[in-house]
């Protein structure tokens, strides 16, 4: 850097002299020298059998059959084709273009695929039934989330997600076997969620109580109230009290029929419905209404928003009771979708995967709609692997999930903003 | 959400008003905060087409009266009146339906938003389906734009733009509320002096529009030079008004409420040999930038530099480096031939370096800590203040009863918290700490940032007695007045580049050209090009 051409030295001569981040292309590097030696060299000498569609649909895609060594071999050298041009690009002082890390990314997941499953007794997997599975899995993560983005874009940080999923959960079942129906229990876990988002509320925005406290004292106090409740009255009597009537699927005609995202997109229950309908709305909202450009200012610069009249505290208020209703419905999802019934702890820390989701996601309800999808189709997979038999320990799969939450979250696509105020009571004056 | 949601009192009123003029009157206006009164019994009167500055100290009790104005603080008494009406303000969303608006000192913007998300934002226009519309706030913020000679892009993100553009936004945002009346709450403390003779230019228009202007403001220069009517604030009272005409001697002492002398008497340096010295000091923020960019400098023995520039210009992460705060540095700092890069900040205090950081009840004092506390915070584990494990309660009360005398610290005791202090005797207390032991090198950020003007005279003297004993001194301040009373010669940065070094009689002309990013010759060039122009 020479001090010589001072004709304008403002924010756009900075990447000359950039602190050149190695970490990506090193990371790339670690994981393409992987693929070399499990993909390629350690490929399996058989073929791979991806079934894209159920025999008994309208129209049936041919399977796709692929010899595991050669597919395990291309995909490791492109993978390496693509770490060197990381390199060369950190080299040259730019940084690793995001496209080049999503190709990475998919093509990866692809050679994993190949290997595991051709190492697998019976390498022949529903690659339809995966993904599918994936976005079942997902619904609660990306209610969760969504609840997340609706909390903490207003400034409030939303720990007690966990806490929501679960109380909704209980309700639903709850209310679901004592009315018989399956949407009462739905409004049941609204409410619920509702309730634990107004505790959050008014200690944390009126008493100002640190939030990630009161947020962490709130999964505590729903996880000992339900697990109390459950063995005291649900386990006593279930026929009355635990045995929710489950919420039917319905397909939509045709459109269910369309190879692969049919399954995914239109044929759901209302809950997966309503999922895709609040990732929409919530974004649009969130990005394009008077709604959400005060919610945004509010967790930005509250004070800011307050100098122009607008109630800070009263916006934030009704941001955590709708990131409850969010939650809450996400909760119904374990006791009117997955199972019939509660179990105690029966969430099991998917309301933390949801904030993690929430992260990677960037506060964005479209990222944190492909990030829980992430994570969901992590547990599918580990799930579908366990079942497949495959060399890999199960132990270990179902670690899946976690591994790539942590790698994730740890910023291997930039870093993350967090909304400026997040976390931070408001207090006039 | 009520934004504009105004009373229907002030709504109509305000009604009434479209197309007219706003009269201003404050009568009896009193605020207390438990028992401190900020304001006492405070009378204004703002006629149309006016500027009307209000001059105090900090911590007189202008920017509560503001605020109180504003709606953001209920006076405890008194009354406003807008057009002879009382009127009563619960949120701003009220003053502005009056037609006031506000341009704080510190802005009241959001850095993520555009700047039309910011005007628009607590006044939106909806359109279909409860989706924005913000095509109408573009078009306002041109026509404001091209009205005044703004040049902002409704369209870029705040956090992007310059300081000087980001204030004239917020002057947008008032503008498109219809305000009448405009409180600039220390506007000029973040503006180069060029921004400054533009933002100054930009309130005679306004004037000249039938709007009338609340400045606020410490600095007698600016004052006088756009003033209609000058009120003078000291602890909370009016003490008296004056005319623009008045001599800044006098308007000092009336704000201060004792004669003061603004010029500073000091001998002329005699700089010794040179004991410290930078070389191609670079810093690197996390975002890759260069905050600090190939910085290379002496400062001799007896010798004042002082580092002028507008704030956030390298000048934290100059000092801070200095002090081994800062990671991420290269090149070369010595002093007495010693390497002080890449050493502790234990090493370079033992060293013998005084430091004054720029905040100081963030970085100077614990606020919790006792004022004897504070007091040795930088040889607590020395004797005689320790002695093995255990520290000496009496010696160290014993010393701070001879600072407390020494520079005339105004406390309760030794043992009240130093965040009790008022601004001004942070700063004694912070000073008397860092000259308490011999210093090979003596470095301030902002050495009198928010003291009041009693105080900024003693400090000032008491920096100027280190430097006759023969310390390299290095002051960094955003104050011109500051830089020109104290330095010996004058370093000005801008954007982490050096635009020379020059000695302490250059003129605020050729300095104000460098702060905004001119070469020292450059900068000389032009300037007496301008005065050959003027003859």
């Amino acid at each position: 850097m020479s001090t010589v051409t001072t004709a304008a030295p403002g924010r756009s001569a900075a990447p000359a002299g950039a602190v050149r981040s190695w970490k990506t292309p090193i990371l790339l590097a670690v994981l393409a020298v992987v693929a070399l030696l499990v993909f390629g060299a350690g490929a399996p000498r058989n073929n791979v059998t991806f079934r894209l569609s159920d025999p008994n649909d309208a129209i049936v895609l041919p399977d796709l059959v692929l010899p595991a060594a050669a597919t395990g071999w291309l995909t490791a050298v492109v993978l390496a084709a693509l770490a060197v041009l990381a390199v060369l690009a950190v080299r040259r002082g730019a940084g690793v273009p995001v496209w080049l890390v999503a190709v990475f990314a998919v093509l990866f997941l692809i050679g994993f695929l190949t290997w595991v499953i051709g190492s697998a007794n019976n390498p022949n997997v529903a690659l339809y039934g995966l993904l599918a599975g994936s976005v079942t899995l997902a619904v609660p993560l990306i209610f969760g989330s969504l609840s997340g983005v609706l909390s903490e874009r207003s400034g409030v940080v939303n720990i007690a997600i966990e806490g929501q999923l679960l109380f909704g959960a209980f309700a639903a079942a709850v209310a679901a076997s004592v009315s018989g129906s399956a949407i009462v229990g739905l409004f049941a876990a609204a409410l619920a969620g509702v309730i634990v988002s107004f505790l959050l509320a008014v200690f944390s925005i009126r008493y100002i109580v640190n939030q990630v406290i009161v947020g962490v004292v709130l999964n505590v106090l729903v996880s000992g109230l339900t697990g109390f409740l459950f063995s005291s009255v649900l386990s006593k009597d279930a026929e009355t009290w635990n045995s929710p009537p489950r919420l039917p699927v319905l397909s939509i005609p045709v459109l269910s029929e369309i190879p692969i995202l049919g399954p995914i997109l239109f044929e759901q229950t209302i809950v997966g419905y309503l999922m895709y309908i609040a990732v929409a709305v919530i974004y649009v909202a969130l990005f394009r209404s008077r709604w959400g450009l005060r919610t945004r200012a509010v967790g930005e610069h509250p004070k800011a928003a307050d100098t122009l009249g607008v109630n800070v505290n009263r916006m934030r208020f009704i941001n955590v009771l709708l990131a409850g209703v969010v939650a809450g419905v996400g909760g119904s999802f374990f006791t009117l979708v997955s199972v019939s019934g509660f179990g105690r702890d029966m969430t099991a820390g998917q309301g933390y995967i949801a904030l993690a989701a929430l992260i990677f996601g960037r506060w964005n309800p479209i990222g944190a709609f492909f990030a829980a999808l992430l994570f969901g189709f992590a547990t599918n997979l580990s799930n579908v692997l366990s079942l497949l038999g495959t060399p890999v320990p199960d132990q270990f799969l179902r670690m899946l999930p976690y591994v790539v939450t942590v790698f994730a979250v740890a910023g291997l696509v930039g870093r993350s903003r967090a909304p400026g105020a997040s976390g931070i009571p408001y207090v006039k004056g | 959400m009520g934004a504009p949601g105004a009373g229907t009192d002030n709504a109509s009123l305000r009604t009434e008003q479209i197309g007219w003029v706003v009269k201003l009157e404050l009568k009896g206006i009193t605020k207390r905060f438990g028992s401190l009164v900020a304001n006492d019994h405070i009378d204004l009167v703002v006629e149309p087409g006016q500027v009307h500055s209000l001059l105090g100290e900090n911590g007189a009790g202008k920017s509560t009266l503001m605020n109180v104005l504003y709606g953001l603080y209920q006076p405890t008494e008194g009354t406003i009146l807008v057009n002879d009406k009382p009127v009563t303000f619960s949120g701003p969303g009220e003053a502005m339906a009056s037609g006031i608006g506000m341009v704080h000192q510190h802005f009241m913007l959001v850095p993520v938003f555009t700047v039309a998300e910011n005007v628009a934002l607590g006044n939106e226009s909806v359109g279909a389906g409860g989706l924005l519309n913000l095509s109408e706030t573009r078009t306002r913020i041109r026509q404001i734009s091209d009205q005044y000679g703004f040049d902002v892009d409704p369209d870029a993100i705040v956090e992007d733009l310059p300081v000087g553009v980001q204030q004239r936004v917020e002057i947008i945002k008032a503008l498109v509320r219809d305000a009448e009346v405009l409180i600039l709450d220390e506007p000029t403390a973040v503006l180069t002096p060029k921004e400054t003779d533009e933002l100054l230019g930009i309130m005679g228009q306004l004037k000249a529009d039938g709007k009338s202007i609340v400045f606020i403001s410490h600095k007698l220069r600016e004052v006088k030079a756009v003033s209609d009517v000058i009120t003078v604030i000291r602890r909370g009272k009016v003490v008296g008004t004056a005319e623009p005409g008045a001599s800044t001697t006098e308007l000092a002492s009336l704000m201060v409420g004792r004669s003061v002398s603004l010029t500073l008497q000091k001998a002329p340096a005699a700089p010794g040999e040179v004991t410290f010295s930078v070389r191609d000091l670079t810093v690197r923020a996390a975002n890759g930038q260069h905050v600090v960019d190939g910085l290379s400098f002496d400062i001799a023995k007896g010798e004042i530099l002082a580092i002028a520039g507008v704030q956030g210009n390298g000048q934290t992460e100059l000092t801070e480096a200095i002090m081994g705060l800062q990671e991420h540095v290269s090149g070369s700092i010595t002093l007495d031939g010693e390497e002080l890069l890449g050493r502790s900040v234990r090493d370079v205090i033992k060293e013998g370096v005084g430091f004054v950081p720029e905040d100081r009840s963030v970085e100077g004092l614990v606020g919790t800590f006792s004022v004897a506390e504070n007091l040795i915070l930088n040889r607590y584990d020395e004797a005689p203040f320790a002695r093995g494990l255990t520290m000496r309660p009496a010696v160290i009360e014993k010393n701070a009863q001879e600072k407390i005398a020494e520079y005339d610290v105004r406390t309760q005791s030794a043992s009240a918290a130093a965040g009790t202090l008022s601004g001004g005797n942070q700063q004694k207390v912070v000073m008397a700490r860092e000259f308490s032991r011999p210093l090979k090198l003596f470095i301030a950020s902002q050495p009198t940032r928010g003291v009041d003007v009693g105080s900024i005279e003693f400090l000032h003297k008491r920096i100027v007695a280190e430097r006759d004993g023969g310390t390299p001194v290095m002051i960094v301040s955003t104050e011109l007045d500051e830089v020109l009373e104290l330095a010996d010669r004058i370093a000005v940065l801008y954007r982490g580049r050096l635009m020379g070094i020059v000695p302490a009689d250059t003129s605020r002309d050729v300095l104000g050209l460098m702060m905004a990013g001119m070469h020292a010759d450059e900068a000389l060039a032009q300037a007496t090009e301008l005065q050959g122009g003027d003859q």
